[in-house]
């Protein structure tokens, strides 16, 4: 592989992870807080599909940007009120929420659009366009630093860089701070939380609401960034894809990164089966990539590659005593 | 001292959670500028209002009651297998085994060998994750969801690879004669009056329905079910009874994929006659709402079923006559999953509370 072909793929790979980067975050505030979420996929496609429609009526996509991230939040609300306020099954109500934002975009979008239950193309201001970091073009020309620079740290829309920047500001947020210590612990014993006069419904509820804003970015990024408007489930098991990668990290901000971009790398070789054939001389089965995510997680809980272990009262509403 | 009668338990809250469904379903068809009543008239009309109607109708009904009560037996052990499409799907592939390689010489027989892949290959996929669930404490749900589409994959590369039919399209070659089920069609026609006509109802009906007793029998009336329930509702008294929780999990599992694997009878050896790619349809997820409606109960799962059949035929003929697409049967499928599960307490509290009250009357 010639070193123009390795960029290419690395900056798809850039591309494709930061959706799974950022719904994976996401997860990861709720989870550490001790809410389940499978209802990833369906927020980010509820965001796209809002995202997208307002952009194409507005002309603006940071209207859409703001429209996609409050579709996702009145999702995030329902799911708050199911398992936080009224102390429902988690995973059921994450399987409700996938299952309506599947239904309503299409259902809406026939309705307003008649296309189809897509959104129409979009295109100049209702898409994020790529930005051209500064000196890019004058330092195209040196070798290696250059065209890396060039290629592929430049030229991405600003949501790869707030995907990107998300990763240490999470990190910073879990470990260094008043709000991230407590939210850790309401996902490990809420009860001491409480003991401690700190309200476990509060901390939940706004660990519900980032997970929310996330999902919604990452949203946004899929219909107006990565592609050109909505289609019918175009989110694509990717909220699956980053749970898996949450789990594959452990929880934790850093290797969600690299667990992303392990998964984005992933989907970008089964976009391109000829670079692969031309590197590895044998074909590998395109399936084979696209659910190579899914049973590497699986082999993961297994427990074969050290062990994950969940945050301890994820999944548990909780009961104060009386 | 239970807050509330028992009928209001199995019959008032799911009845005012689907009520709440109905209600949001009706606002949702209001918003895209369509009459909710004249939708339901024509649903009715659509589903029930013809034998051909009846016939689409019944077909749904059995693929949902068999993964109704695969996810049902698996909720009495407080376990939620979301896998039942994966399930599905892979019990579809030991359905298309069974009828290409082995010459059944009459139908009876290709449907009970058939029947016995399915149940197979449908309990040794949700085999793995049960086993993951039990030993190494990996979650149930996580793992189902990862073989869904490890399902997927392998159908796909099997139906454009080994098993695939000459021609363009990804499916097996149909299936010989012999294994053909009779339809409604072949078994309620009688002389001139031809009933059922064209319509995929097929005798699997009544395994189906046979499944309903059968499961009632193991959870209600033997020792496996007592187990399997009272696991269910708590683990560590179960141990103290001298339960063990890794067969707990493991058996009603393996029970859980079978039953979901069994679908395969319906769509694939009864109407499709082949397997095709994505035979399931989604039918793996409803069932989560099927059981959740039915309250765990084969009774209620038999009734919850032929409501969501009614829902997916009268679906089809409101996309056919209307600008309502399709997916507006997913919305309301959500939307009973949310109430008569996720938002369960939101229903109940407020009617404990009131029944407190009035016995304190």
């Amino acid at each position: 592989m010639d070193f123009a072909t390795l960029l290419q793929m690395l900056d798809a790979t850039l591309r494709l992870a930061t959706p799974l980067l950022l719904a994976c975050l996401a997860g990861l505030y709720s989870e550490r807080a001790g809410i389940f979420d499978i209802g990833l996929e369906g927020k980010m496609l509820a965001a796209a599909f809002l995202s997208a429609a307002i952009a194409a009526v507005s002309g603006s996509v940071w209207l859409g940007l703001m429209a996609g991230i409050g579709a996702s939040m009145s999702l995030s609300v329902v799911h708050g009120l199911a398992s936080i306020t009224f102390r429902g099954n988690q995973l059921i109500s994450g399987v409700a929420i996938n299952f309506l934002a599947a239904g309503l975009t299409v259902v809406i979008a026939q309705s307003w659009f008649s296309q189809g239950g897509r959104t129409p193309q979009l295109s100049g201001g209702a898409r994020f366009n790529p930005i051209t970091l500064p000196f890019a073009e004058t330092l195209q020309n040196v070798p290696i630093i250059g065209p890396i620079y060039y290629e592929l740290i430049s030229g991405h829309t600003a949501l790869v860089y707030v995907a990107l920047l998300m990763v240490p500001l999470t990190w910073w947020v879990l470990y260094r701070t008043r709000f991230g210590l407590r939210l850790r612990a309401v996902g490990e014993n809420p009860a001491a939380v409480d003991t401690a006069g700190v309200s476990v419904i509060y901390l939940r509820f706004a660990a519900v609401g980032i997970c929310g804003i996330l999902c919604g970015i990452a949203g946004a990024y899929l219909a107006t960034a990565l592609q050109a408007g909505f289609v019918k489930d175009m989110s694509a098991g990717r909220g699956f894809i980053a749970l898996a990668a949450l789990i594959f990290a452990k929880w934790r901000p850093w290797y969600a990164l690299y667990a992303c971009l392990l998964f984005g790398f992933l989907q970008a070789m089964s976009l391109r089966p000829d670079v692969i054939e031309r590197v590895l001389s044998f074909q590998v089965n395109g399936q084979l990539l696209d659910v190579l995510p899914y049973i590497l997680t699986v082999v993961i809980l297994a427990g074969f590659v050290g062990k994950a272990i969940p945050p301890r009262a994820g999944g548990d509403p909780y009961v104060k005593e009386r | 001292m239970d807050a509330m009668p028992k009928w209001a338990d199995v019959i008032l809250i799911p009845l005012i959670s689907i009520l709440l469904a109905a209600v949001l379903s009706a606002l949702v068809i209001v918003a895209i500028g369509e009459s909710p009543l004249a939708a339901l008239q024509l649903m009715i009309e659509g589903a029930l209002g013809s034998t051909y109607g009846w016939g689409y109708t019944l077909y749904y009904a059995t693929n949902f009651i068999f993964t109704g009560l695969a996810v049902s037996v698996a909720f009495h052990a407080r376990l939620f297998n979301i896998g039942g499409e994966g399930q599905a799907v892979l019990g579809g592939l030991g359905v298309a085994l069974a009828c290409l390689y082995i010459p059944w010489p009459h139908w009876t027989l290709a449907l009970l060998g058939a029947s016995v892949m399915a149940a197979v290959f449908g309990a040794a996929w949700a085999a793995i994750p049960a086993f993951l669930q039990a030993k190494r404490g990996s979650h149930i749900v996580i793992t189902t969801i990862m073989f869904n589409f490890i399902a997927a994959a392998l159908l796909n590369y099997l139906l454009i690879g080994a098993l695939k039919a000459p021609g363009m399209e990804p499916a097996t070659p149909k299936f010989p004669e012999a294994t053909q089920l009779p339809s409604f069609q072949d078994m309620f026609s009688f002389g001139e009056a031809t009933l059922f006509r064209g319509a995929p109802a097929n005798v699997t009906f009544f395994v189906a329905i046979a499944a309903c007793v059968l499961v009632w029998v193991l959870i209600w009336r033997t020792r496996l079910g007592y187990e399997i329930r009272s696991f269910g509702q708590s683990e560590s008294a179960a141990k103290y009874a001298g339960i063990s929780p890794t067969k707990i999990i493991m058996v009603s599992m393996l029970i859980s994929g079978a039953l979901a694997g069994m679908m395969a009878i319906n769509n694939v050896q009864g109407e499709a006659e082949r397997l095709v790619l994505n035979a399931v349809e989604g039918a793996g997820f409803i069932g989560i709402a099927v059981a959740l409606m039915g309250r765990n109960h084969p009774f209620g799962v038999l009734v919850a079923a032929l409501l969501f059949g009614f829902l997916y035929q009268g679906g089809a003929e409101l996309a056919l006559w209307t600008s309502i697409p399709r997916e507006l049967i997913i919305v309301i499928q959500a939307l009973v999953i949310l109430f008569t599960g996720a938002l369960d307490n939101m229903v109940r509290m407020p009617l404990q509370r009131l029944f407190l009250a009035m016995r304190r009357a």
